[in-house]
């Protein structure tokens, strides 16, 4: 799946919060977005699975093409989503068993074989990092596990949606750090069978696994590149050395 | 180093004084309980019976049983129930899980409200003229039942929308992220959680449906009729206007015969209500979240 983000606004109300970001995502690299707080990470991240009909006051303007065509044309909303898997930064185990958890997306799209619920589960709870915690107590609940636990099992869910793009909103911020370093490694290893959109506040962590990076500021998208020049220096905006070599932010 | 002072000693006695001072409040509250049950056990708990409870009253309902008014109030719970239940639980989805905040729902919530307030006799009279009259179902069962369910559908959808609203919005967008519809949503991962709250809901309705006498009394409950209702379409006894009917209608009634109606009403409503207790208990056992 590769993204054409053309002139994208993002308000609330009065409030705007991105202004006119263009940028371009490829297939099947790691994206990088970078940037403070309050930078219009999180809200860019939402326009693009059009998360923002649940919020009244949230407005979108500009273009979002995915594989070429444009997401607002998209009558069948829930297709769209169900091909991207996303993962916020408080992690949202659902009241269901930790197998109902990673099997629910499967099952929405209609897979009901018991063996293959079994295989997806498995394999997706593994990828997570998380399987060997919980193999022998898949059906207790998957909102009552450990907060990092909570976390990987989002991410386990995320995986089940079997998305072409994944996005990950600061995933690693309730994961202990060696849990992060795997489940950074399985990422490097997605990458060959979908695109991965990584938000983080943590610098080092796009330079470990992005290969191209955006850096966001106070709405702005102030420059896209390839990550490795991005932290040799060779930026064409100051504040983004600034901010990748710890000034600010 | 933790030494009281003055201040500190004062504030720790008003805080005894109001420590005390809500507990009595709170007893007080549950004293009229116990002393409505002491006096009906004590002056109708000798007439209750096997015999009592299952045969029909005899002597112009001076003597004998209640067993078509313990019939006729079963009937017309469980009618109204069938008809408030999904009703009720239908109208607060829909304002919970799909209408947005705007004039349409708010005048809807206040008419809920509104319906809230109006008076059983109210009720009543609306129900003779709408089910009775206008829809041509008589007095009957489906009539008075159907009365009773209007009266308490706003207690149904009250108690629904807030057990649905106590269900974390973060578990909703989780799904809509996966490409859940609503429904699909709703139906996984919101209502099974929401279901003990419903449950308070209907509680509430069915004490308060076997209890109530005026909206039955015009639109479907009987005086005293010998034989019992066969379909939702006859007359019925009911348990409620028969403890009005023994209690101020008919002369020569024995002392311990209206007591025991009273005790077995209040003894149904209680039965039940500690079954629903139970029952709400053993689906909140599990922690969710």
């Amino acid at each position: 799946m590769k993204l054409e983000v053309n002139g994208v606004s993002i308000s609330y109300g009065a409030q705007t919060i991105l202004s006119d970001v263009n940028l371009s995502i490829r297939e099947h690299e790691i994206f990088g977005i970078i940037g403070p707080a309050n930078a219009g990470k999180t809200s860019f991240i939402k326009a693009l699975n059009r998360m923002d009909m649940f919020t009244s006051s949230m407005r979108v303007d500009g273009q979002v093409l995915i594989d070429g065509r444009d997401i607002r044309s998209v009558r069948n909303v829930y297709a769209l989503r169900s091909q991207i898997g996303v993962v916020f930064p408080l992690p949202v185990g659902l009241p269901l068993s930790v197998y109902d958890n990673v099997a629910l997306a499967p099952r929405l799209s209609g897979t009901k074989n018991k063996k293959k619920l079994d295989e997806i589960v498995e394999r997706c709870l593994t990828r997570a990092a998380l399987w060997d915690e919980v193999k022998d107590r898949l059906d207790s609940l998957g909102s009552l596990l450990s907060g990092g636990q909570q976390q990987r099992l989002t991410i386990a869910r995320a995986l089940s949606q079997e998305p072409q793009l994944l996005m990950l909103d600061e995933f690693s911020i309730a994961v202990d750090p060696v849990t992060t370093m795997r489940i950074e490694d399985v990422l490097k290893e997605l990458k060959s069978e979908m695109t991965i959109v990584l938000v983080t506040n943590l610098v080092q962590q796009a330079r470990r696994l992005a290969d191209r990076t955006a850096f966001f500021l106070e709405g702005e998208c102030v420059e896209v590149g390839i990550t490795e020049d991005l932290f040799t220096g060779e930026v064409k905006d100051s504040r983004t050395r600034d901010y990748v070599e710890g000034r600010f932010g | 180093m933790f030494a009281a002072t003055e201040l500190n000693q004062s504030d720790r006695k008003r805080q005894g004084l109001y420590r005390v001072l809500f507990m009595l409040m709170t007893g007080l509250l549950i004293l009229p309980v116990l002393l409505i049950l002491a006096t009906l056990i004590h002056k109708g708990g000798s007439i209750i019976s096997a015999e009592f409870l299952f045969s029909e009253p005899t002597n112009g309902m001076t003597a004998g049983g209640i067993f078509p008014a313990l019939y006729g109030t079963i009937w017309l719970v469980t009618v109204a129930l069938l008809i408030s239940v999904p009703l009720g639980v239908a109208a607060a989805i829909y304002l919970s899980e799909y209408a947005g905040d705007n004039w349409f729902t708010r005048v809807i919530n206040l008419a809920i409200i509104n319906l809230a307030g109006v008076p059983s006799i109210v009720h009543a009279l609306f129900g003779v003229g709408a089910f009775v009259l206008f829809f041509g179902f008589g007095t009957s069962i489906l009539a008075a039942s159907l009365t009773l369910a209007i009266m308490t559908l706003p207690v149904v959808i009250v108690a629904t929308r807030e057990s649905l609203q106590a269900v974390p919005h973060a578990f909703r967008e989780a799904c809509w992220n996966m490409g859940a519809t609503r429904w699909q949503t709703i139906r996984r991962v919101v209502l099974p959680n929401a279901v003990s709250g419903i449950l308070t809901g209907v509680i509430l309705e069915v004490s308060r449906t076997t209890g109530e006498t005026a909206p039955i009394m015009f639109t479907g409950a009987a005086f005293f009729l010998p034989f019992l209702p066969e379909s939702v379409f006859d007359q019925t006894m009911a348990l409620s206007l028969h403890l009005y009917v023994v209690a101020t209608q008919v002369p020569g009634v024995p002392d311990e015969l209206p007591y025991g109606v009273a005790l077995v009403l209040i003894a149904m409503v209680l039965l039940m209500n500690s079954l629903s207790i139970a029952f709400r208990m053993w689906l909140r056992g599990r922690k969710k979240w």
